[in-house]
């Protein structure tokens, strides 16, 4: 897959052949110690990320498959697959978590093209010589360095349901008083699409980077060759910037689809306090801490997680393989 | 673009950059007010944007509100998330540009066995390691090392680390080492002042990442005196009656940190984020 790289990156294929004219013949025991020093530099780091993300993967699933709740006095119990099977079938578990997982497919579905196109559109904008582009840049990739529990209260404050709230007031404005209070995160029918134009306010500038980045490694001498042809801003765009960035593009959409599927932080903060819809919102990832925290049942918490990883690897190579056809430009 | 349309071209993208640009500033634009308005003009329909009675005076009651042990304390907030940020980002530029070196530049059986391993890992997304990571340390909660420790070692930035390095000429590093200097002096003498970029990028990545980190805490943290600030973003917000004034100036607390790093090393940030776009 063709994707954007730092300039930095340019030559990275360049060590894969050994240097001919390196230590090698003249210093045969160096090459021997290098050995234990490099062992003892990637120890450290290597370590870690065994013990922090190795380990605690291969215990999600071994939990998932015990019944394990924390605190409780009864020892963890061999569940088999029971986990599972109560997450799809049992009345009074399933409802949630199937809803948590139609919630989390709903937000990826509108978000993945609605970010990647609104990011497409503002990279194309920002990928002139203009003055003060730099200005604008910024502005857009401004609320990516906002904690998302901060952008979840500011949008608490827009969206608020009393005929105060920015965008009550704003639509009472322009229909001449027509429009009264509404509960925006409160109401089941909007509070998903509440959380989406929030989320897609903090995100959009991440993604709109990566796309400028790539948009700027198309050579400007298409475009020159495409006004000398007279073609249209619109032709250039399907025949010259598009063909161009399709690889930046289809990583682009692939990381915002496995993002999505992360969604946590600001479905969090709305509903504790934020008066925000929770059938409609709860996400897997707010599923899993809820039956983790609030019933301290890990077991559940475990399968919950489990299928959350195996959802986003089965989307990355959903994709991978949707695009693969297209993609060997 | 040398046509005569290209005025009205260039007027016309004004236009709309500046009407988009406007319609994205406007939430940050009512937080910087709001944080400076009293309470009851905060959520006042439109007229929160009107800049009526400003004063610093919510900036003054936040920290005269979050100032008591069962309350916690504004500054040990600031205190918790700078200290666990600093841990994580200079720790972290340690160990993994270390690993990141011995696995691109010295040669060794297995190096590329366990660089493999650290790409496998680097798929895994935290969110799916949280619960067993939360039970497994679960009589480690409310510390304040248990908030840094397992987010030092990241994948990610081994990974950057080592497409930087790998990118470096050989011949400078041989050079060192002919003259005698060993693998460590030659990666903290001669790689690490040349990598500064490198440096300066997964710095600002793995700060701006754990500034707003929340899942973990959620987990981890109950007791107010090892909260981190979006934790308490959190709590704060939640409080009723809601004292809009306060959350917004608390807000602009919470973000003044990071937005300047971001004012001052902007470019880092873009190339950044940019990078990560490697990750996948």
């Amino acid at each position: 897959m063709k994707t954007v790289e730092p300039a930095h990156a340019a030559h990275a294929d360049r060590e894969q052949d050994p240097p001919v004219n390196s230590v090698q013949p003249s210093r045969p025991a160096r090459r021997n110690r290098d050995w234990l020093h490099g062992l003892l530099m990637s120890t450290p780091a290597v370590a870690g990320l065994v013990a922090f993300v190795g380990v605690p993967f291969g215990y999600a699933v071994v939990l998932s498959f015990y019944n394990v709740r924390l605190g409780s006095p009864l020892a963890p119990s061999f569940f088999g697959l029971e986990q599972y099977r109560r997450l799809f079938t049992d009345p009074d578990l399933s409802g949630p978590f199937l809803r948590a997982l139609l919630n989390n497919l709903t937000f990826a579905v509108v978000v993945v093209p609605l970010q990647t196109g609104l990011a497409l559109a503002l990279a194309i904008l920002l990928n002139r010589k203009l003055k003060a582009i730099g200005l604008f840049r910024s502005l857009f990739f401004m609320p990516v360095v906002f904690p998302m529990t901060l952008v979840a209260v500011i949008w608490r404050l827009i969206l608020a349901r009393s005929d105060e709230g920015l965008l009550n007031s704003a639509l009472h404005a322009v229909s001449f008083g027509n429009w009264g209070a509404f509960d925006w995160l409160g109401d089941s029918a909007t509070a998903m699409a509440s959380v989406i134009v929030l989320s897609v306010w903090q995100g959009v500038g991440f993604q709109m980077v990566i796309l400028l980045a790539g948009l700027q490694q198309i050579p400007g001498e298409l475009y020159e060759a495409a006004e000398l042809d007279r073609a249209t801003r619109w032709q250039q765009f399907r025949h010259v910037t598009l063909p161009g960035i399709r690889g930046t593009l289809v990583f682009v959409a692939m990381l915002t689809s496995v993002l999505s599927f992360r969604v946590f932080d600001q479905v969090y903060v709305l509903i504790h306090g934020g008066g925000l819809d929770e059938d409609a919102t709860r996400t897997v990832m707010y599923q899993a801490v809820t039956t983790a925290f609030d019933q301290n049942n890990i077991g559940q918490a475990s399968a919950i997680t489990v299928l959350f990883f195996l959802i986003v690897v089965a989307l990355t190579l959903i994709q991978r393989r949707v695009v693969r056809p297209d993609n060997e430009d | 673009m040398a046509t005569t349309r290209a005025p009205l071209r260039r007027f016309g993208d004004y236009t709309v950059l500046s009407v988009l640009a406007f319609i994205f500033v406007l939430p940050v634009l009512y937080l910087l007010l709001g944080s400076l308005k009293p309470s009851d003009e905060v959520l006042n329909g439109l007229t929160g944007f009107l800049p009526t009675h400003l004063s610093f005076d919510n900036y003054a009651h936040v920290l005269d509100a979050l100032n008591s042990d069962s309350t916690g304390y504004f500054w040990r907030f600031m205190g918790v998330s700078l200290l666990v940020a600093f841990v994580v980002v200079t720790g972290g530029l340690f160990v993994n540009s270390m690993a990141a070196y011995g696995m691109s530049r010295l040669k060794w059986r297995g190096r590329e066995a366990v660089f493999t391993l650290v790409l496998l890992l680097m798929l895994v997304p935290f969110e799916s390691v949280a619960v067993p990571l939360f039970y497994m340390f679960n009589d480690q909660r409310n510390t304040l090392y248990i908030q840094a420790i397992p987010f030092v070692a990241n994948a990610f930035s081994v990974y950057q680390f080592h497409t930087f390095f790998r990118s470096i000429p050989p011949s400078i590093e041989e050079a060192a080492r002919l003259d005698g200097a060993g693998p460590w002096r030659t990666f903290f003498a001669i790689v690490v002042p040349m990598s500064k970029p490198a440096f300066a990028s997964v710095a600002i990545l793995t700060f701006l990442t754990q500034w707003g980190s929340f899942l973990w805490p959620v987990l981890m943290v109950s007791d107010p005196s090892v909260r981190p600030l979006p934790l308490e973003m959190s709590v704060f917000q939640g409080q009723q009656p809601p004292d809009w004034g306060q959350i917004l100036a608390f807000g602009v607390l919470l973000v003044l940190p990071v937005l300047v790093v971001f004012a001052f090393f902007q470019r880092w940030f873009v190339q950044g984020v940019a990078s990560s776009a490697v990750k996948g």
